[in-house]
């Protein structure tokens, strides 16, 4: 499905992960996170190779809807993420639970620290997995489409959130998704895939049209039509009306 | 026994052998169903529960058939069950549906004959009503130990996989990738599962033994928002459900027909049925209060 895909990600850094749907996004966490194994070819994490059972990578899945009579409030969720993975009874600790209250505030998620998950908005939801999975100090946070299902404001605030993550923790954030315009304001390198291969770097640099032309193995158009930006990919790809939008595009706005 | 419960409690309630051996195994059965009812109910596994009992039918009188009592019957057949809807893809919910369907069809057919050939054998039809519907003031109370042990042996299971079992019935993407078995995990549940069942099936009989597994359960997981909370809260409904069945059993005796009590597990079913019911009055009541404000 992939092949010849190699980009590097990088602490402290927002990178971004992009391509329609069916592109292999879903695959290639998979293999970061050790579930689907690669045929060939090695993933390297903080310079050592990946291991399963991985402690320094935490993962927020797609498509997360838990069902609204399960009995954990968002704070239970976060919890479980210090040490859920173990067997046996973990002893309630002060400790715990202020690691568990901190990581709500870092994602603002207090507000609702008592309710079901279940009952929380899918913006709301994606706060407290984040938190579920920071809680264990990853040194890579990977989401898997986490703005699929969620409102333009709630899509903002997620990106804004995962963003400042990564700067003040110093980890690398790794996001899917299929739509690149709520990523642009503050992705810092963008990883583009399409036809099983990939192409990296700082966004600028990646959306273009020659860069994009060379990755699909056909002419791509990248168009700026007042501040937006627009890939044109042709016939045969289905790109369903695919803009992009640069913050500071040359065209103005 | 003071003067004011004397109504409830009959002459010589405390002072029967079979009550007191009722009220025993009652109670640590339905604090294991509880505990287990609410992984059932949150895992969506009540059908599972359901078929454990059904099969446990085949066990039982099976059991009957060669002279043996009816628990290593539910148990031995309940854990084969378990083993072989494992082994179907527990997994693929349509494909577990229907295995499980097909082979539940073709055990109950097994305990009809094992049924009709112990009642001729043994010219009696009372063990065929004590499998299927239960008969807790006819265990014998030398059944305590192997009750407890069982009992204990499920909870002890339960105990040490609770986290990740949560955690992978939260989200099983999420489980494995931190390295949680989560194959393994939902395999030693469904043993811990059919085990409960046949301890359930044991007390009101196995065609009725998920009421007081996932009955408890489902009413706790509508009154709180804690897992842990939803256990304990499960194991006490059951165990008052139990309690309250087997008084209402024992005084049925001077009702009519005089003579003849009902039977508990007519009561303890009851019950839970009606704490179920009420467990959703909070949320209507709330729902008929959000209806006024905006109507």
């Amino acid at each position: 499905m992939l092949d010849d895909v190699s980009f590097e990600i990088r602490a402290g850094e927002f990178t971004g992960l992009i391509g329609s749907n069916g592109a292999g996004k879903t695959t290639l966490f998979r293999v970061i996170l050790g579930l689907t194994p690669a045929s060939r070819g090695r993933i390297l994490l903080a310079g050592g190779a990946r291991s399963r059972r991985n402690p320094l990578i935490g993962y927020v899945p797609q498509k997360f809807l838990l069902d609204p009579d399960m009995p954990l409030r968002a704070r239970d969720l976060v919890a479980l993420g210090i040490d859920a993975h173990r067997f046996g009874i973990a002893r309630p600790s002060r400790a715990r639970r202020e690691r568990a209250e901190q990581m709500l505030a870092a994602v603002d998620a207090l507000e609702f620290a008592d309710k079901r998950v279940g009952l929380l908005s899918g913006g709301e939801q994606q706060r407290v997995l984040i938190a579920h999975a920071l809680i264990g100090e990853p040194r890579l946070l990977l989401a898997d489409e986490p703005l699929a299902n969620l409102d333009l404001r709630s899509a903002d605030e997620v990106v804004a959130l995962l963003a400042r993550i990564a700067r003040e923790q110093q980890i690398a954030v790794f996001i899917s998704a299929h739509e690149i315009n709520p990523l642009l304001p503050v992705m810092d390198r963008v990883v583009y895939l399409a036809a099983g291969r990939a192409v990296s770097g700082p966004a600028k640099e990646v959306v273009r049209s020659d860069v994009l032309s060379r990755l699909y193995g056909h002419h791509v158009d990248v168009l700026h039509v007042h501040g937006r930006v627009i890939v044109i990919a042709g016939a045969g790809e289905d790109l369903g009306g695919h803009e992009l939008r640069f913050p500071d595009a040359e065209t103005g706005s | 026994m003071s003067h004011f419960l004397s109504p409830l409690f009959e002459t010589g309630f405390f002072q029967s052998e079979a009550v007191r051996t009722a009220l025993i195994i009652g109670t640590v059965v339905a604090i294991v169903a509880g505990a287990l009812g609410v992984f059932t109910v949150m895992r969506g596994q009540s059908f599972a529960a359901e078929a454990f009992g059904d099969i446990g039918t085949t066990g039982g009188s099976g059991a009957f058939l060669v002279g043996a009592g009816p628990l290593p019957g539910f148990l031995v057949f309940g854990v084969l069950a378990a083993g072989a809807m494992e082994l179907v893809g527990i997994q693929r919910a349509r494909g577990r549906d229907l295995a499980t369907g097909i082979v539940l069809g073709a055990a109950l057919g097994l305990a009809a004959l094992f049924l009709y050939l112990g009642s001729t054998i043994h010219n009696t039809t009372g063990a065929v009503v004590t499998i299927l519907f239960g008969s807790i003031f006819t265990i014998s109370n030398s059944m305590i130990p192997l009750v407890a042990v069982l009992a204990a042996v499920v909870a002890l299971i339960l105990l040490v996989i609770h986290r990740p079992l949560l955690l992978s019935t939260v989200s099983p993407e999420i489980a494995t990738a931190r390295g949680v078995p989560v194959r393994l995990l939902g395999a030693t549940y469904l043993l811990a599962l059919a085990a409960a069942v046949a301890l359930c099936a044991l007390t009101i009989g196995s065609i009725l033994s998920t009421a007081l597994l996932v009955g408890p359960a489902a009413a706790a997981l509508r009154a709180t928002r804690r897992a842990g909370r939803a256990v304990l809260l499960a194991g006490l409904l059951g165990v008052a459900a139990m309690w309250l069945g087997i008084v209402l059993a024992y005084d049925s005796y001077y009702w009519p027909p005089k003579g003849n009590g009902w039977p508990v597990s007519f009561f303890v079913v009851t019950i839970v049925f009606v704490i179920y019911l009420l467990s959703g009055v909070p949320a209507w009541r709330e729902r008929r209060r959000a209806g006024r404000t905006i109507g």
